[in-house]
């Protein structure tokens, strides 16, 4: 022990690196500390993340066939292209942290550019995509923050329209959403015949002309799913019938997309279908449909939003530290910070792995 | 503890709990006394300890060092399963209670009740609607609960059992009350007490009467969130039913009007004296010109009213906030409503002379 | 205490020390921001203390306000019968004032005292000492985690002062929206999401707050791995030291998914998705689940790092080593595990399927094993000491009184059937009260009157220490024994106002909770009074041997004049007592003088 002690004692009266804190004995013990504070950081991120995919498990659980039908807004070629991207920047980071061990200033420089470009052209791509759908969106509704106002939680008037909140005030919510979706119930059930009609002839049609180009629909899991009654989530009270009943509780999206009688066939199947557009655009839906789809964009707002935010942060810090390492600060004996960055890059870079199948490619 | 501890502990209440009325709660004050006694045991045994300790072992000298004993594994392994022992009878025990609880018997007589914010509405197997609770006694009765806003709870201390009321989901509770240990009974006849104002009160004097408590957290007047209970027996619960399903027959619009500002819940926000509720209060409101969000002024007349019930927060009055729900009302009780509100306002056509009005609440 | 120990300071072998200019940390630097920008971790501390007892003070204010109002013969109107119209067209007015108060006493409490105290205030100040550290492994990420404490407390402070001035100046409204907060501290959706009060802000701050609590767990975690001196094993640890690892664990791992919730919670408020929103699909219930799987860790993180504080202090005021050492250890370690699979007990109510109860309630029960272990331990450590009854030990000694009523009446709440009795009513109160308040504000005034002289090199008032302790215990116990009868009566919480066969049980608890305070500003006076007139501190005053002891009091800027090596933090033999010094004084020969002077 008293050897251990010995060197201990020897290695804090060396002259001290200047990159060595003050409060620690050499700088493998400040590597060691700065590795294991960044990974208990990286279980905090993995936590965060872990809510929202909880989240977005429950909500998909009980409205699958939102997530079937919106998810065809999504462009699938972007994002594997951003997915090819960020894996490769990925590599191009790992590689400059070998580099930065083996104290090649230049290799190391190169690598971590190469990752910020690959960081850009992520965010550039989401650019064009956000963009895209912001425009989708926000030609709906007239709300102060119009990206999400086609489902403003469900601020509904008589007519079905949604309304801005903050006109209404706040206090008023389930309370009239719930009392729209009652008498919608109950027009439901007195006009059965003619409500069920039209929407059906709706399906029936598009079905028709798709059969007809001699095309399948293409997502025929979509349409098995059209089933609604099997994805009620809410237990209903069995066996009532010595009571009046009153009007059922809102069944949020399901119930809604029976009132409008089904999920249109994604939007490839219509063009082919040849319904005189080249392409069934966002204002092709009406405002119900409009309405769902943003329900979807909503949690992909949220998750893709919050993922691009890590991004920019990574970007920032790789910024940081090419600067850095221009400057020479880097070398065998200390790389701690570009090995961290590495570290979280690879979270960020892993989280785009979950987030892409389970927004992009949805059967 | 010998056994006829337990047939104590079984016959008793709850240590500090309310008179046990429904069949389930025997079972929960049964586990209630003996956690208890559990918990007097341990409590007492540390806090002795403790005290003798700091008595007898207390320092003499500051440099006193004792070297006793720190580490025994036998001790440690005891303390830690004796209360493992007992948590886990605890826990069988209150779970099997649980079960008896969360499972309603098949024959149960349904009840249904929809809260919102800050009201009980209870709608009875024929259709009819009070904020009042009246059961039968030895019978299953389920309640259905439903919230039109925020999270609720159904809560009567008497039955030990207690049930959130979650909007969007439909949960359920049910208790049993028999009539022989909590002395309901039927005297043969609903007294008919015609009020004041004309409108009638249905009371059985055979029926128990319990609290009921909103027990989850809903904003301003939670805490004024509470109905009764009532138990009957079988034959009154029929007599008070058919007599209280009865209680517009033959009343004036106005008499219905005032039964149902309270039976609705619409005293709750608007009050009859002029003072500020959450809602206008309905003293010269008929009449009298409203100043509108819109920023036109209109006069509350029948039809303003009319829309003003049957499509809550749709013309907005300035000073208040849209909080009103919509409620679910025959069209003759809109007209009763529209009567009574005009009642109260002296440019309304009758008399406001009525003194009953005043405690409308 | 001794006769007229002498008054100048002493190192910690009982020889006088000059003091010299910048010797203590306190006079290292010099200038407000050589305070607001400090690294240092004793600094930081410090500054945390000034922010935290002045949140313990707001939250103070809001209790007994609250208490005042249920003691009030105009707050008990549930019977309404016997009040005139004017009254009764001020209850709606009363209730509002009343559950903004609740609300903000709550909140304020939880996350801004209780949850960050003991960690931020004694863990900052002693952790590093006692590992014989310099600092913290990332002094930066500490101050880092200062201010987001001090940006999230600013958002409350928002929130207070909006609904403050929106109380006195009406109009100010239209200026800034609406203030104030009447959610509960658990902001239960969806009444959260649609009140008009400034729930956005306050969730907001939360969220912020909860930043803190994650960098200083990271911070910790880092610490106590890399920073322990070579020769100290895991086993070799002071109790505190594993009190706050298994607190920054569950720091770590519980606080991102309450910012994901609140997150998610803005996100409904201000965007509209509809997570937890039945009308659009989403489901109430899912916010409780996410919410409690913080928050009822944060219950552990408010307790663990408490018995930490016992721990030291039961040991070291019955002079004798610690009993059952790995089994206190591990049973923080397990409390923190356990922590996080017992969530769902705050929702045995709500409609969550049997099985699940079940499994919670039977996961629940599980927690009693760990704390029993950790009373049994405390009280077999007294067994045959020789115990002082020193102000640090009174506390430790009402903790252990307040725990064990806290912790029984815990299983009552596992118990299912129990549960949907007393759920939501005061008995959840008092026990909260009772786990939450009386073990943490007491484990807290424990380790603040057993480190006060080592962080400010001052004394305190032995004898008015005492008068407080006794008075904080009586007021405690008054305020809130009773209200478990009123809840297993049938009392619910967070009512305005109550049928009038409570009144008897409020208007104890009110006198109670007056007497808490009176017992609370008493130890404010004995610490401003140590501050200003206390005689220097030792530089050991009571005898223990943990590595804080082993410096000055209050400690070198760099915490010692020499790295030291690790000691066994519970053999006292090393340290005698010195009448002159009026503290312990170490040995000049012994064994760990000679394993000091190797480290030269």
């Amino acid at each position: 022990m008293s050897t251990a002690n010995a060197n201990h004692a020897q290695h804090s009266e060396d002259v001290r690196q200047p990159q060595l804190a003050h409060h620690f004995d050499t700088l493998e013990q400040q590597y060691s500390s700065a590795k294991l504070g960044m990974w208990a950081f990286l279980a905090t991120e993995i936590l965060m993340f872990g809510g929202l995919f909880c989240a977005y498990a429950v909500y998909r659980g009980t409205h699958p066939e939102v997530f079937l039908y919106a998810h065809h807004f999504l462009n699938t070629f972007w994002g594997a292209f951003n997915t090819v991207v960020l894996l490769a920047s990925s590599l191009t980071m790992a590689w400059g942290v070998r580099a930065a061990q083996l104290g090649n200033k230049p290799l190391l420089v190169l690598m971590l550019l190469l990752t910020l470009v690959g960081g850009c052209s992520f965010m550039v791509v989401k650019y064009i995509e956000y963009s895209d759908k912001w425009e989708h969106v926000s030609h709906h509704g007239s709300g102060s923050f119009s990206l999400f106002a086609g489902s403003r939680n469900a601020f509904y008037t008589e007519e079905g329209e949604f309304t801005d909140p903050t006109a209404v005030g706040q206090a008023v919510r389930y309370g009239e959403s719930k009392q729209h979706h009652d008498e919608h119930a109950i027009a439901h059930t007195n006009q059965a015949g003619d409500l069920h009609d039209a929407p059906a002839k709706t399906l029936e049609h598009q079905s028709k002309h798709a059969t007809e180009q001699g095309h399948q629909i293409v997502d025929a899991t979509a349409a098995k799913t059209l089933d609604f009654k099997s994805v009620q989530t809410r237990p209903m009270p069995t066996d009532r019938s010595d009571i009046r009943r009153p009007a059922p509780a809102p069944q949020g999206l399901s119930e809604a997309f029976e009132h409008i009688g089904g999920i249109p066939a994604p939007y490839e199947t219509l063009a082919d279908a040849g319904t005189g557009h080249s392409v069934v655009t966002w204002e092709d839906l009406d405002d119900r449909q409009q309405g769902l789809v943003s329900q979807f964009f909503q949690i992909y707002f949220m998750m893709t939003g919050l993922h691009g935010l890590h991004v920019l942060i990574g970007m920032g810090l790789i910024t940081w530290i090419m600067i850095r390492a221009l400057r020479g600060a880097f070398g065998p004996s200390y790389y701690t910070p570009v090995d961290l960055v590495g570290l979280y890059w690879h979270l960020v870079d892993l989280i785009w792995i979950f987030l892409f199948p389970l927004l992009y490619l949805i059967h | 503890m010998g056994s006829g501890m337990l047939i104590v502990l079984a016959q008793t209440r709850g240590i500090g709990m309310p008179e046990p009325v429904s069949t389930f709660a025997s079972e929960v004050d049964w586990l209630w006394n003996f956690v208890t006694i559990v918990s007097v045991f341990f409590t007492a045994l540390n806090l002795g300890l403790m005290a003798y300790f700091v008595y007898r072992y207390r320092q003499k000298d500051r440099n006193d060092l004792p070297h006793g004993q720190h580490h025994n594994t036998t001790l440690e392994i005891t303390w830690s399963v004796i209360p493992l022992i007992i948590v886990l009878a605890i826990f069988v025990w209150g779970f099997r209670g649980y079960l008896s609880m969360a499972t309603p018997p098949a024959n149960s007589l349904e009840f249904m009740a929809t809260t919102w914010k800050w009201a009980w509405e209870f709608t009875y197997p024929n259709g009819f609607k009070t904020n009042e609770l009246h059961v039968p006694a030895d019978k299953p009765i389920q309640v259905v609960l439903e919230s039109r806003d925020v999270i609720h709870a159904f809560y009567v201390p008497e039955f030990r059992t207690k049930r959130d009321i979650v909007p969007g989901r439909y949960n359920k509770i049910w208790f049993q009350v028999d009539s022989e240990p909590n002395g309901v009974a039927f005297n043969g006849a609903i007294e008919t007490e015609t009020l004041p104002d004309g409108s009638k009160k249905y009371t059985d004097h055979g029926a128990k009467k319990y609290r009921l408590y909103c027990a989850e957290y809903c904003g301003t007047n939670h805490s004024k969130m509470q109905a009764y209970v009532y138990i009957h027996t079988q034959e009154g619960y029929n007599a008070w039913l058919a007599a209280a399903s009865n209680w517009q027959e033959g009343l004036p619009p106005v008499q219905v009007g005032q039964k149902l500002y309270s039976l609705k819940g619409c005293n709750t926000c608007h009050s009859l004296d002029g003072s500020r509720g959450n809602g206008p209060s309905w003293k010269n409101l008929f009449g009298y010109p409203q100043m509108l969000k819109s920023g036109d002024s209109k006069v509350a007349d029948e039809a303003f009213i009319r829309q003003a019930i049957l499509e809550p927060n749709s013309q907005g009055i300035v000073g208040y906030q849209p909080v009103m729900p919509k409620l679910n009302l025959k069209e003759s009780d809109v007209s009763a409503l529209i009567a009574f509100i005009k009642s109260q306002s002296d440019k309304g056509p009758y008399p406001q002379t009525s003194p009953a009005l005043k405690n409308g609440r | 205490m001794s006769a007229t120990p002498q008054s100048i300071p002493t190192d910690i072998f009982g020889k006088p020390v000059n003091p010299q200019k910048g010797d203590s940390y306190l006079t290292h630097d010099r200038g407000i921001l050589s305070w607001l920008l400090t690294l240092d971790h004793k600094r930081i501390g410090l500054m945390y203390m000034v922010v935290i007892l002045a949140s313990f003070l707001l939250g103070g204010i809001f209790a007994i306000v609250l208490r005042t109002m249920l003691a009030m013969p105009g707050a008990n109107q549930a019977n309404h019968a016997s009040y005139t119209d004017e009254q009764l067209a001020q209850i709606s007015v009363n209730n509002d004032f009343y559950n903004q108060a609740f609300t903000l006493h709550g909140a304020v409490m939880v996350f801004m005292f209780i949850i960050p105290a003991i960690p931020a205030i004694l863990g900052n100040f002693v952790l590093p000492m006692m590992l014989g550290a310099k600092d913290v492994a990332f002094p930066k990420l500490n101050l880092l985690s200062y201010y987001c404490w001090v940006g999230g407390g600013l958002f409350f402070v928002w929130v207070l002062g909006k609904g403050i001035l929106n109380t006195i100046f009406p109009g100010m409204v239209e200026f800034w929206g609406s203030g104030g907060l009447d959610t509960g501290w658990t902001f239960y959706t969806p009444y959260s999401t649609s009140t008009g009060t400034a729930a956005t802000a306050a969730v907001a701050g939360v969220f912020i707050l909860g930043f803190s609590s994650i960098l200083t767990g990271v911070n910790f975690i880092a610490t106590i791995h890399t920073l322990r001196p070579k020769d100290m094993g895991w086993f070799q640890m002071p109790l505190f030291v594993w009190g706050l690892y298994a607190t920054a664990i569950m720091q770590v791992l519980a606080t991102p998914v309450l910012a994901i919730t609140l997150m998610l919670l803005l996100a409904e408020r201000m965007l509209g998705i509809g997570i937890f929103d039945p009308a659009l699909g989403g489901d109430p219930v899912l916010f409780q689940h996410f919410f409690w799987f913080y928050s009822h860790p944060a219950v552990y993180i408010m307790i663990v790092p408490a018995m930490g504080i016992i721990s030291e202090i039961m040991s070291v005021f019955s002079r004798k080593r610690i009993f059952g050492y790995a089994f206190i250890a591990c049973s923080s370690v397990c409390i923190a595990i356990i922590a996080f699979i017992v969530w769902g007990h705050h929702m045995f109510t709500s409609g969550q399927s049997d099985l699940l109860n079940a499994i919670f309630s039977f996961l629940t029960m599980s927690v009693a094993i760990p704390s029993a272990i950790k009373i049994f331990n405390w009280l077999a450590t007294m067994y045959k000491g020789a115990i002082v009854l020193e102000t640090p030990m009174l506390y430790a000694m009402g903790f252990i009184w307040l725990f064990t009523i806290g912790g029984l009446t815990g299983v009552y709440l596992a118990a299912l059937s129990i549960d949907m009795h007393v759920h939501d009513t005061y008995f959840i109160v008092a026990h909260f009260h009772y786990v939450m308040v009386g073990s943490m504000m007491f484990g807290l005034l424990a380790g603040m009157s057993y480190w006060w002289p080592k962080m400010f090199g001052k004394m305190y008032h032995e004898g008015w220490s005492k008068v407080a302790a006794i008075l904080i215990f009586a007021g405690f116990n008054l305020t809130f024994f009773i209200q478990f009868i009123a809840g297993s009566l049938g009392m619910p919480r967070r009512y305005a106002t109550y049928p009038p066969e409570f009144a008897i049980y409020h208007h104890i608890s009110t006198l109670g909770s007056y007497i808490l305070a009176t017992g609370l500003f008493i130890v404010l006076g004995v610490w401003i009074h140590s501050l200003v007139r206390g005689r220097p501190a030792p530089a050991n005053p009571w005898g223990a041997n943990s590595l804080e002891w082993h410096t000055k009091s209050p400690p070198l800027h760099a915490n010692f004049e020499k790295t030291p090596l690790a000691t066994d933090p519970y053999d006292f033999d090393d340290w005698r007592w010195d009448e002159n010094v009026g503290g312990y004084v170490m040995n000049e020969n012994t064994h760990h003088e000679e394993k000091t002077a190797q480290t030269k």
